[in-house]
């Protein structure tokens, strides 16, 4: 493929590369700011790497450390998501968390850490005796000790957010190149161009949210790095709907030095989870689950809450984290064209907004925003709120465990940032992600996906 | 479309062979209404292009569509109406059942419900298999669909994780779509069926691997290799797919939501001998009582507890008080049905149990306290084991003294 044909014609105010979450949320930011932005993907679907796979918990940043731009990044990102996610049409669960002490040593850290969150500015964190604990989660097994309630941290849909704030970005005139790996880029008088496997990409500033590649990127781009990636592997497993009565906060453990530990909390889409582990690797690409490793998170689950013991596992799976060398973000404006936002692990969902808004103010662009920007609204696949099997003339369900429609897979199909692999339809609309896992609905999947996807799932068999 | 009524005597919940079989019966004596949410009528039959269907409902060897269209014939002549796509999404006193369909949301209330929504298999996840999550790892239900009813190929040389009856109909799968499998992995020493020596051929050329598992899927966007585990240590197989069978499930997400009681042991509702769950307004029978029976097994269920239905309909099905059944021996894993109050005319004339790892023992009822009946059992998961109910009413002991 030649490198010197324009993938995309003419000239952007701002490359981004990467589309996970943070990736979308640059794109959004940059483009309600009036800037022409172009988004430069190397999956075929958005949300391939880190984003993928998270807790999906929309953070305060009470825990986050004082001071550091990880904290003002949780805290601006989470503010913004409360203003706008009733305009995007995305959900928003207020569960609440609990930090949940286990030992003796646990309860000690317990002041401190409340006392970080007045720091942090999350003020309305609440102490509960063992009493007050058990009477907000009945459930809670023998071990707990007590607790302190963070009243605002909230359940979110992982994967309908970054793609609301990638589809709002393309109404208001972005565009995306996916199955776009950059190869190599170039400075010319007035910014970059980008070299990528489908054509080059001309930009006046490129930001590199690369994610798990972000260190590699810089040094392909600018031949130097100033941070490691890291990848950190998280494994999780998630249970059938019939669980998530079982706890209504989010279970937090206390925190170590190296990861918030295993979580317990249920999901927006009606299940429970545990996990992260926290497993430091080389591999930036594979993420493996270990069934060993997969039998201790149900065991410790268990352990949390012991009614887990009667329900039944709906998913297995592992994401990794890019984390680094440092502790905090790695996001830094080398000169006036090329930014990088490197280093962004455990809390990226929550803070994506509040990145972007950081890094619209490093970029220092003289841009005149849209007097009157699009709003988009993304379908609903929370189980929180309506679903599309409500509505009439949604031509019939298809995935009967997560009660995903034709309708709904249509339009994943179709309209502006069509999705081009099950991995993708799967975030989009929930098809095979239920307890069957694709037992009933894979064929009909197979037959309405026909011509949708780089690689189709089964080829005809004539 | 079809619209749905809002009201009928008997409403069923699935249009496989139990839920259809059951309607055929009914149509002589009431108005009944199956809802099914596949596009088709006719359950997981439809998908198993391969004999043998049909000996006990048709007496005569049909493959499983041909078995499948046979019954939806059958239950329309008696004046059954099915409609299809229609999901349901809960189940209340009543009875009156939720449903979704192209039309939206609406409820049909109904004098009685039975509820026949079958079985799924257990998925890789729920085995914490290990490895990463490309494309090409199905359950068999998705190759047959796949491959019966939408001419597809998912792959080209599989490996078969498991051993049971529907197992070696993946191999026959295969072989119908020119798939070869390159593997059959079985976690236990020996194979969970018995191998039907009419299908020898068939699986012959599939290597067997005994205490062997998995421990790990390679490939991110297509499955590349599987590492197992076996008597020869740790080793790789090149494949291109992964096909989990078996470990059936009833497909019992409805009663999560609802009023009506679950076994935990079998995943399916707890039923009394007339196939009565907890609300004696709903019924159920199939392969959801339990995994998992015959296609013509479930069909007979079916059709006996359409017997207890009618005389619901007429108010002449007894009212007994129920007593508990109780397993004794921790290698029995279930009991159907779960409770027991009258002896005579139930559709379950005999207790159904399976064991949870192979064993040898004796078998005994007790009523009361007091034996009634024994048998000396060698058998083995997923292997049918069937005792007789007592003569009379009362709470009931099963006990496995192993050997």
């Amino acid at each position: 493929m030649s490198h010197d044909v324009s993938a995309l014609p003419g000239r952007f105010d701002v490359a981004v590369i990467g589309a996970g979450v943070v990736g979308c949320a640059l794109a959004r930011r940059f483009a309600l700011a009036g800037a022409r932005v172009a988004v430069i993907e190397k999956a075929v679907d958005i949300l391939d790497g880190a984003s993928k796979g998270n807790s999906a918990i929309l953070h305060t940043g009470f825990d986050a450390p004082v001071g550091s731009l990880e904290q003002s990044c949780v805290a601006a990102g989470y503010a913004e998501y409360l203003e706008i996610h009733g305009k995007l049409g995305l959900p928003l669960i207020k569960s609440g968390a609990l930090v949940v002490a286990w030992s003796e040593e646990e309860e000690a850290l317990l002041p401190t850490l409340m006392e970080q969150a007045h720091q942090n500015g999350v003020a309305d964190v609440e102490a509960l005796d063992e009493t007050a604990m058990r009477s907000a989660e009945p459930g809670l097994g023998k071990g707990a000790r007590v607790a302190f309630r963070v009243p605002r941290e909230y359940l979110i849909d992982p994967w309908s957010a970054p793609y609301a704030y990638l589809l709002q970005a393309i109404e208001n005139g972005a565009e995306i190149l996916r199955g776009a790996e950059v190869t190599a880029g170039r400075r010319s008088d007035n910014g970059w161009v980008l070299e990528t496997s489908r054509g080059t990409v001309d930009a006046g500033l490129v930001i590199n949210a690369a994610g798990l590649w972000g260190d590699l990127l810089d040094e392909k781009l600018i031949g130097r790095r100033d941070f490691h990636i890291k990848p950190r592997k998280g494994q999780f497993v998630v249970y059938d709907k019939p669980a998530a009565k079982l706890a209504s906060h989010i279970l937090l453990p206390v925190p170590n030095k190296i990861t918030k530990g295993v979580v317990v909390c249920r999901t927006a889409f009606g299940n429970l989870l545990v996990g992260p582990t926290a497993e430091d690797q080389d591999d930036r690409e594979h993420a493996v689950l270990v069934t060993e490793t997969l039998e201790a998170l149900k065991k410790r689950g268990e352990e949390i809450l012991p009614a887990l013991k009667d329900q039944q596992v709906t998913a297995i799976y592992a994401g990794l984290r890019p984390a680094t060398e440092f502790k905090d973000y790695r996001i830094t404006a080398h000169d006036r064209t090329y930014i990088t936002v490197g280093g962004i692990r455990s809390t990226g969902l929550s803070a994506a907004l509040g990145i972007a808004q950081h890094v619209l103010k490093l970029a220092e662009l003289n841009l005149a925003a849209p007097a009157d920007p699009v709003w988009p609204t993304v379908p609903n696949i929370s189980e929180f709120s309506p679903r599309d099997w409500q509505t009439e003339g949604h031509g019939g369900i298809v995935c009967h465990c997560e009660l995903a429609t034709k309708r709904e897979i249509q339009k994943a199909l179709d309209g502006p940032l069509p999705t081009k692999s099950l991995a993708g339809l799967k975030r989009r609309t929930r098809v095979t992600m239920g307890r069957c896992q694709g037992f009933f609905c894979s064929a009909e999947i197979a037959r309405l996906t026909e011509g949708h996807f780089d690689r189709p799932m089964a080829e005809k068999a004539q | 479309m079809t619209t749905l009524p809002q009201e009928t005597d008997v409403l069923v919940i699935g249009a496989g062979p139990a839920g259809l079989g059951a309607a055929t019966v009914l149509a002589k004596s009431a108005r009944v209404l199956v809802v099914e949410r596949e596009p088709t009528a006719g359950g997981i039959p439809r998908h198993c292009g391969h004999y043998p269907f049909g000996l006990r409902e048709f007496h005569r060897l049909m493959k499983g569509p041909d078995y499948a269209r046979a019954l939806v014939g059958q239950a329309v002549e008696a004046g059954v109406q099915i409609t299809t796509r229609v999901n349901v999404v809960r189940l209340e006193p009543g009875p009156r059942v939720t449903v979704t369909s192209d039309a939206g949301v609406t409820t049909i209330d109904a004098k009685i419900v039975l509820i026949a929504t079958g079985v799924r298999e257990s998925s890789r996840a729920q085995r914490l298999i290990g490895g990463e999550k490309p494309g090409g790892i199905i359950p068999t239900g998705a190759l047959q669909s796949m491959v019966y009813l939408e001419g597809r190929r998912p792959f080209r040389r599989p490996v078969i994780l498991g051993t049971e009856l529907v197992s070696f109909s993946a191999i026959m799968t295969c072989r119908h779509a020119r798939i070869k499998p390159v593997a059959m992995i079985e976690q236990n020493a020996q194979p969970t069926a018995r191998w039907p020596a009419a299908l020898y051929p068939q699986v012959k050329g599939v290597p067997l691997q005994l205490s062997t598992t998995i421990r790990a899927i390679e490939g991110r966007e297509r499955v590349e290799r599987v590492v197992v585990d076996g008597p020869a240590g740790t080793r790789v197989i090149e494949t291109d797919g992964v096909i989990v069978t078996g470990m059936f499930r009833p497909e019992a997400t409805l009663l999560d939501g609802s009023h009506l009681e679950k076994d935990r042991a079998t995943g399916g509702p707890v039923i009394d001998a007339f196939g009565r769950c907890s609300d004696p307004a709903y019924f159920a029978a199939g392969n959801l009582l339990r995994p998992v029976e015959t296609a013509g097994w479930s069909w007979a269920e079916g059709v006996a507890v359409a017997r207890s239905i009618t005389a619901a309909l007429a108010g002449s099905l007894p009212q007994d008080p129920q007593h508990s059944v109780t397993l004794k021996g921790d290698a029995l894993s279930w009991v159907v049905p779960q409770r027991f109050g009258r002896v005579g005319e139930t559709a379950h004339r005999r207790f159904q149990l399976r064991v949870n790892r192979p064993v040898k023992g004796r078998l005994s009822v007790r009523a009361a306290g007091v034996e009634y009946s024994s048998i000396r059992i060698d058998s083995r998961p997923e292997r049918r084991i069937t005792v007789p109910l007592p003569p009379h009413a009362a709470p009931v002991e099963i006990v496995l003294e192993e050997t």
